[in-house]
């Protein structure tokens, strides 16, 4: 792990540690409907202040709260094209199978490559320290996996290459 | 020390004793109300109360005329009396409100009761004789958010209510139909339903939504705590002076008075804790009352090791158990005898504590 990696990822855990901490709290505004208040943002009296905890100008986390939801959005590191192009097909794999990841949110807010949306009723399924584990998790696996990615690309890429100059 | 109850995999959303605290009514996060009587060999369930249609979010239980009151989110409140054959039964009360119902209490005599409500308001309730059937008042202002917390004073006549727009207000919550007016007190001389008597912000620049309040037993103090993981004490015996005391702790979601100055809160971080106040009405953090030490799980850690490595493809570095009895945030907290008290939580468990003995077993612990 590199020497910024970690403090970053432990102040993400932090953060979401003391952001996750919501209850049940059913629509002001709606009659008999309990929606996500951080999605809604019809009272502003139940949000809490946005953080954003950035490594360098590629890679940062915002993490938006509210009383009964708390959305995460990330945004990976993407050095050139492939690795763009890589992490956007990436993220819509996943992003169009959203409700096999539970917490997935189906649309990353603007500026992020993608968006999860926690709420009072994943807490009270999951563990929420096992919540936290699983972001962490899932940041610290998704550079490993597009770089991974990238070099199968490249391998591949030579591969085709030398099997389409064979022939002349 | 300490018995553990475990009422499955759902969470508890709240539990309500009966008077000698052989039954408990608990509701396991759904639109059902379930009676247990507790006997030798565990919980006895007695008896489901299902009227509501949506989830149930508070109960209390009358200990002297022996009525339970539920409230949900379908907007409705019922009162529930027990018949001969020790079935249960409901009455409708008249909320008048269009949103959820998300606290309710008896007061003292048990002749009224409070709901909060998520259409901004507190309907104080009472019976109607003439027409046989429970009526409500509306306190509306100044609430401008849900109310998330309610208490009564123990004269019967104050009402505290904790709100999300972050502040704590005590009304006057006098009933002239039902009975005689109050006499001047030091929360203050005036007593017509609804009159805010106090208002305190949870801290001076907001400072969060306000999870639970509390009067103390001589009703000159009230306790409440909020998001941001503070607990405060009003005195109203020395001109409303608000002692705030931030903790290093998750914000806490329930609080209750255990002695004339202490405190127990508990909430996110799991694990219940004592505040006390001192001489000069300062608060200070007594002692974390729940020291578990984290159990180490059996057999053999290379053979776990491979375990799971064969069957989710990866070591497991951390095991899930928190070292805390409760495994997730602790939501209710009730009081069930002088010196016991009985949590439950989004873990399903419900943990009852002895004072006594943990003053016995914890160094320099001292319940004041």
């Amino acid at each position: 792990m590199s020497a910024t990696l970690k403090p970053y990822l432990t102040a993400v855990r932090r953060t979401l540690t003391a952001a996750m901490c919501l209850e049940n709290f059913s629509s002001q505004d709606v009659e008999r409907h309990n929606k996500p208040e951080v999605e809604v943002m019809s009272s502003k009296e139940l949000l809490l202040t946005p953080v954003m905890i950035s490594r360098n100008d590629k890679e940062r986390v915002l993490i938006e709260s509210s009383i009964n939801s708390v959305r995460v959005s990330i945004s990976v590191k993407q050095a050139d094209e492939i690795e763009k192009i890589l992490c956007h097909k990436f993220m819509r794999f996943m992003m169009m199978r959203a409700e096999n990841f539970v917490i997935l949110r189906r649309k990353p807010i603007d500026g992020y490559d993608i968006s999860f949306l926690i709420t009072n009723f994943h807490t009270e399924q999951m563990f929420k320290h096992k919540l936290v584990d699983f972001v962490i998790h899932f940041m610290e696996e998704i550079d490993k996996e597009i770089s991974e990615m990238k070099l199968s690309v490249n391998a591949r890429a030579r591969i085709c290459a030398e099997e389409f100059l064979k022939r002349f | 020390m300490t018995e553990t109850h475990s009422f499955g995999v759902s969470p508890i959303t709240c539990h309500a004793w009966n008077k000698d605290r052989t039954q408990l009514a608990l509701s396991p996060n759904n639109n059902e109300v379930h009676i247990y009587q507790r006997s030798s060999n565990g919980w006895k369930l007695l008896d489901i109360l299902n009227q509501h249609d949506l989830r149930v979010m508070g109960i209390d239980w009358a200990p002297n005329t022996n009525r339970i009151v539920t409230c949900a989110v379908d907007r409705n409140a019922y009162v529930w009396t027990q018949g001969d054959d020790g079935k249960w039964k409901p009455t409708l009360v008249l909320l008048r409100i269009n949103r959820a119902a998300t606290c309710v209490k008896w007061s003292p005599l048990e002749n009224k009761f409070a709901v909060g409500s998520g259409a901004r308001l507190i309907s104080v309730c009472y019976f109607e004789e003439e027409n046989d059937w429970w009526v409500s008042k509306h306190i509306k202002r100044p609430l401008r958010s849900t109310v998330t917390a309610l208490d009564w004073h123990p004269n019967n006549l104050l009402l505290v209510a904790g709100s999300a727009d972050y502040k704590v207000r005590v009304f006057s919550a006098y009933v002239k139909d039902i009975e005689e007016a109050p006499q001047p007190g030091p929360w203050g001389t005036k007593s017509s339903l609804g009159t805010a008597l106090a208002e305190f912000p949870n801290s001076p620049n907001g400072g969060g939504w306000v999870h639970s309040v509390a009067f103390s037993q001589c009703g000159n103090k009230v306790c409440w705590i909020g998001h941001d993981s503070s607990v405060c004490v009003a005195d109203a015996s020395k001109g409303n002076t608000v002692t705030r005391l931030r903790t290093e702790h998750l914000p806490f979601l329930s609080c209750i008075w255990v002695g004339p100055n202490s405190i127990v809160a508990a909430g996110h971080s799991c694990s219940p804790m004592l505040y006390a106040l001192d001489d000069n009405g300062q608060l200070y953090f007594a002692s974390k009352l729940d020291n578990t030490q984290r159990k180490e799980a059996g057999g053999l850690s290379a053979m776990r090791k491979f375990q799971s490595l064969d069957r989710q493809a990866r070591i497991e570095t951390t095991d899930t158990a928190l070292d805390s009895i409760h495994q997730n945030a602790i939501t209710c907290v009730r009081k069930l005898r002088e010196d016991k008290f009985s949590t439950s939580g989004l873990d399903g468990q419900l943990v009852i504590w002895d004072l006594k003995t943990l003053e016995n077993s914890i160094a320099g612990l001292k319940i004041v």
